[in-house]
């Protein structure tokens, strides 16, 4: 009986596979709450179906790979820089020359050989107890380095591609021998071991075990949504930077590129194409609390709230470039 | 069917061949050795994470024999007040993930959770508990389960008897559980602690909760940070090692403790007074701690998200039930086929096809999985021409088996092996006298010895596939859902809140059938030997 099922099982997966329609795939690492109301969305508007599959990003990476020609992937979703530029390293991507996409998305926040597009920013930002801190206390990330921090912050662990991309983009701006100060300086100040998540870190800041730490913006905009009453501040480092600072707060992004063997590539650019046009990236960027790459395009209530910052400027590919070397930075100064 | 016609090595090794694809492939890349990350490595992450490992297996592995060993005989040897009810609800923490029990701990007791925020108001402040030690507490509370099931199902049919016999010889009932029951239970504490130990060696979850670095941890950094997956599967390598020494200690125990006993059953000796509450009292707290109070906290997380109980939640649920039927029916008849291979011929070749089916379960899950995919995705594009790859690819559910087979082999293996060890050789001989042929000393003899084994075998097996995530997030078919792939899609970023309700589901649907298989056990040996009042 139970073998009957089994069999039932596997073969009706076989047949609803066997009816193929004009549709695209996409692997994505962007989990399926973030990203089904915006393929719902264009399926409703272009009758072009969506199927999608989640993982983390290094297995979807080897999957594509190990698939290689045969593989039904269209597009590659994912979250982080340094991911999308290891897609591009490891040839699953293939590079989309298109004007639409030039003019709608800032050039430091896609690649320069068209490999990838970033879709939405994230903001790796300070948040500080509001109580504890006066903003005036803070400038940037390098001075959250300083003695007079010490016991005073908390943040994630370094095994997080978050952290792994503030460090790379310093070492490409301030190099490795001030951004190896900078993180010593952090882990000597740290109030308690590093946390498994930014949530973790807000709650330790929002409980006063430390003064400030580093988080994305959406991790805060999502717990002060939930608790409003939390002495929890955003603040926006590097808007004047000194000497041996990063040039502005540091953006991360989702992003989005066509894989070398896609099935639909046209299809596949048309619906890119759609993803950076302002009704979408509204929609994208507002399900997560982030902020849309479409300069053009207004930002959620929320999220406009916490004021206008500048961005650091430089290209994110250099996240990628440089993240195995911060990892070793990170290793060598003891950033668990 | 007679005896000898059957290659009992050649059976053993096709059922350890998918194991051979991730082995291969971890050997193969030491071919490709990078010489500069691995001067980093040596000097800035093994001298951290292999002691750190080391440490943790040795702490856990202990940790779960004691605790789970000294449950099982409490259960299966005394009676005192709720035995019965003790005996069955002991095995359900088994159900609840390590990443959820970790979260619990952590949400709960760290420094900004509600149990510690509430004790430090009173002025008891609590001690750091994310770190090693915190892991290992929760890894034991977590995988004591192994321990406790296998133990409990090598006493079940004479524990009681054989208490009896060595008090009628005048041994304290102390005496009697340290001279006798022990060594008797010795094997089955070896094959349940080697489990949780593997477990442990394979976890990602949990100490990534706790934010230590294992071997694991580091698999992980080499391949998604350092964008090495050589470097990956060389490390892997190095956990193999640790491994081998576990089989080798443990076949090394396993020889020093063979013990033939069988009979049947007896009364449990009863315990009175202080000794009767404190068995009670120490069940309870050791329910409480691992199943009770962190399903309450999950109860309460799930109540601001119940609205999210949709149709969609109830199919994942079903998926999830179907799965692990069926991988729990496979693996039964596989780990049962691998044991009869062991019995029939013990020699070096079919042990060694025994080991190698079984080491799966120590590989962390994710490079299992892309070390199945990536060769199985070479050898589908060889046929492409004449069967297409997406079919077998992404065919559904029948390569996610086939996956489980080499991740849960020794998990199904042990409790069978345990049982029919306890079957005495002299027992086929007398069947073979009578006239039955091997298929009938199968079905009319060792099955229904056997029925104990199995089911454990098989609601192991059950619970771990209902918890898996990694193999199920890259085989799975499109748009197909477990609640295990739900509970991925709300952690990954962070929403814990969320994802209480699909760990409560797992939780509760895992628990349902552990319940019923246990029980079903038990009942049929009390039919077998007559109640155990």
């Amino acid at each position: 009986m139970r073998c009957l099922f089994a069999i039932l099982l596997v073969f009706g997966s076989f047949l609803s596979l066997a009816a193929q329609a004009t549709e695209l795939t996409v692997y994505s690492a962007r989990i399926e709450d973030l990203i089904k109301p915006v393929f719902d969305r264009y399926t409703a508007e272009t009758g072009t179906k969506i199927r999608f599959i989640t993982d983390k990003e290094g297995p979807l990476l080897q999957r594509l790979r190990a698939e290689g020609e045969s593989s039904p992937a269209d597009i590659l979703i994912t979250v982080d820089a340094g991911n999308l530029w290891q897609a591009a390293q490891l040839k699953v991507l293939q590079p989309v020359q298109s004007k639409v996409l030039e003019k709608n998305i800032p050039a430091h926040l896609r690649d320069a050989e068209n490999y990838w597009f970033g879709l939405s920013i994230r903001a790796r930002t300070i948040v500080y107890h509001s109580a504890r801190i006066k903003p005036s206390e803070l400038s940037s990330y390098e001075a959250l380095a300083s003695k007079s921090w010490k016991n005073r912050i908390c943040l994630r662990t370094s095994k997080k591609v978050y952290n792994q991309s503030l460090v790379a983009m310093m070492l490409a701006e301030l190099g490795g021998v001030r951004t190896e100060e900078v993180v010593k300086g952090w882990v000597a100040n740290l109030a308690a071991a590093p946390f498994a998540s930014d949530n973790e870190v807000l709650e330790a800041i929002a409980s006063g075990r430390c003064d400030v730490g580093l988080v994305n913006s959406y991790y805060y905009g999502r717990m002060v949504r939930s608790n409003p009453d939390l002495p929890l501040k955003l603040y926006w480092p590097n808007q004047s930077p000194k000497k041996g600072e990063i040039g502005g707060v540091h953006v991360n992004v989702s992003g989005v590129g066509v894989t070398t063997h896609s099935p639909n590539r046209e299809e596949a650019v048309r619906f890119i194409e759609w993803l950076s046009s302002s009704k979408a990236q509204q929609l994208f960027a507002a399900l997560n609390l982030e902020f849309p790459v479409n300069p053009e395009v207004e930002p959620d209530p929320l999220t406009a709230h916490w004021g206008s910052f500048k961005q650091d400027q430089i290209n994110l590919s250099e996240a990628g470039k440089r993240q195995a070397e911060a990892v070793r930075l990170m290793d060598r100064a003891r950033y668990r | 069917m007679k005896q000898g016609s059957v290659s009992w090595p050649l059976i053993a090794g096709f059922l350890a061949l998918p194991t051979l694809l991730p082995l291969a492939a971890s050997i193969a890349s030491f071919a490709r050795i990078d010489t500069e990350l691995w001067s980093h490595l040596i000097e800035y992450v093994l001298p951290h994470v292999v002691p750190q490992t080391a440490l943790i297996l040795c702490v856990v592995s202990i940790g779960v024999s004691v605790l789970g060993t000294s449950l099982a005989l409490l259960v299966s040897l005394f009676e005192f007040p709720g035995r019965r009810f003790f005996s069955w609800a002991l095995i359900l923490p088994l159900a609840i993930p390590g990443y959820v029990l970790a979260t619990v701990f952590i949400g709960t007791l760290d420094y900004a959770g509600s149990v510690a925020t509430i004790l430090r108001q009173l002025g008891i402040p609590l001690p750091e508990l994310r770190n090693s030690a915190g892991a290992c507490l929760v890894l034991i509370a977590a995988l004591y389960p192994y321990v406790y099931l296998v133990v409990r199902t090598s006493l079940a049919s004479q524990g009681a008897r054989v208490l009896e016999a060595a008090r009628s010889m005048g041994l304290s009932p102390r005496q009697a559980v340290v001279r006798v029951a022990l060594p008797l239970s010795a094997p089955a504490i070896i094959g349940g602690s080697l489990l949780a130990a593997m477990e442990t060696l394979s976890d990602f979850g949990t100490v990534a909760a706790f934010n230590v670095d294992t071997l694991t941890t580091a698999i992980y950094k080499a391949w998604f940070s350092l964008f090495s997956v050589d470097a990956a599967l060389q490390i892997a390598g190095i956990l193999l090692l640790f491994v081998l020494c576990l089989i080798i200690l443990q076949s090394r125990a396993s020889a020093m403790a063979r013990v033939d006993m069988s009979g049947p059953n007896a009364a449990p000796h009863r315990l009175r007074g202080t000794a009767a509450r404190s068995a009670s009292l120490f069940c309870s707290l050791i329910l409480l701690l691992c199943l009770g109070l962190p399903v309450m906290q999950l109860v309460l997380w799930s109540l601001e998200y119940l609205s999210r109980a949709d149709q969609r939640l109830i199919a994942a649920a079903k998926n999830s039930v179907s799965l692990g039927a069926l991988a729990a029916l496979l693996l039964g008849v596989a780990a049962l086929i691998l044991a009869y291979a062991i019995r029939r011929n013990p020699g070096r070749l079919t042990r060694m096809a025994m080991r190698t089916a079984t080491l799966g379960y120590a590989l962390p899950g994710a490079l299992l999985a892309v070390g199945l995919f990536v060769p199985l995705a070479a050898m589908a594009s060889v046929f492409n021409a004449t069967f297409s790859l997406n079919i077998i690819l992404q065919g559904g559910i029948g390569l996610m088996l086939l996956a489980y087979l080499v991740r849960f082999t020794a998990v199904a293996y042990a409790p069978i092996a345990t049982g029919l060890a306890k079957i005495k050789p002299s027992l086929d001989e007398a069947a073979r006298l009578a006239g039955h042929g091997a298929l009938a000393q199968v079905s009319k003899v060792h099955l229904p010895l056997l029925r104990p084994g199995l089911a454990a075998a098989c609601a192991l097996v059950f619970v771990d596939v209902m918890k898996e995530m990694p193999i199920t997030l890259m085989m799975r078919p499109f748009g197909w859902d477990t609640l295990a792939i739900r509970v991925f899609e709300l952690t990954s970023e962070g929403e814990w809140e969320q994802a209480a309700l699909p760990s409560l589901l797992i939780v509760i649907v895992g628990l349902l059938p552990v319940w019923l298989l246990v029980r079903n056990m038990d009942q049929r040996e009390n039919k077998l030997h007559g109640p155990a009042t």
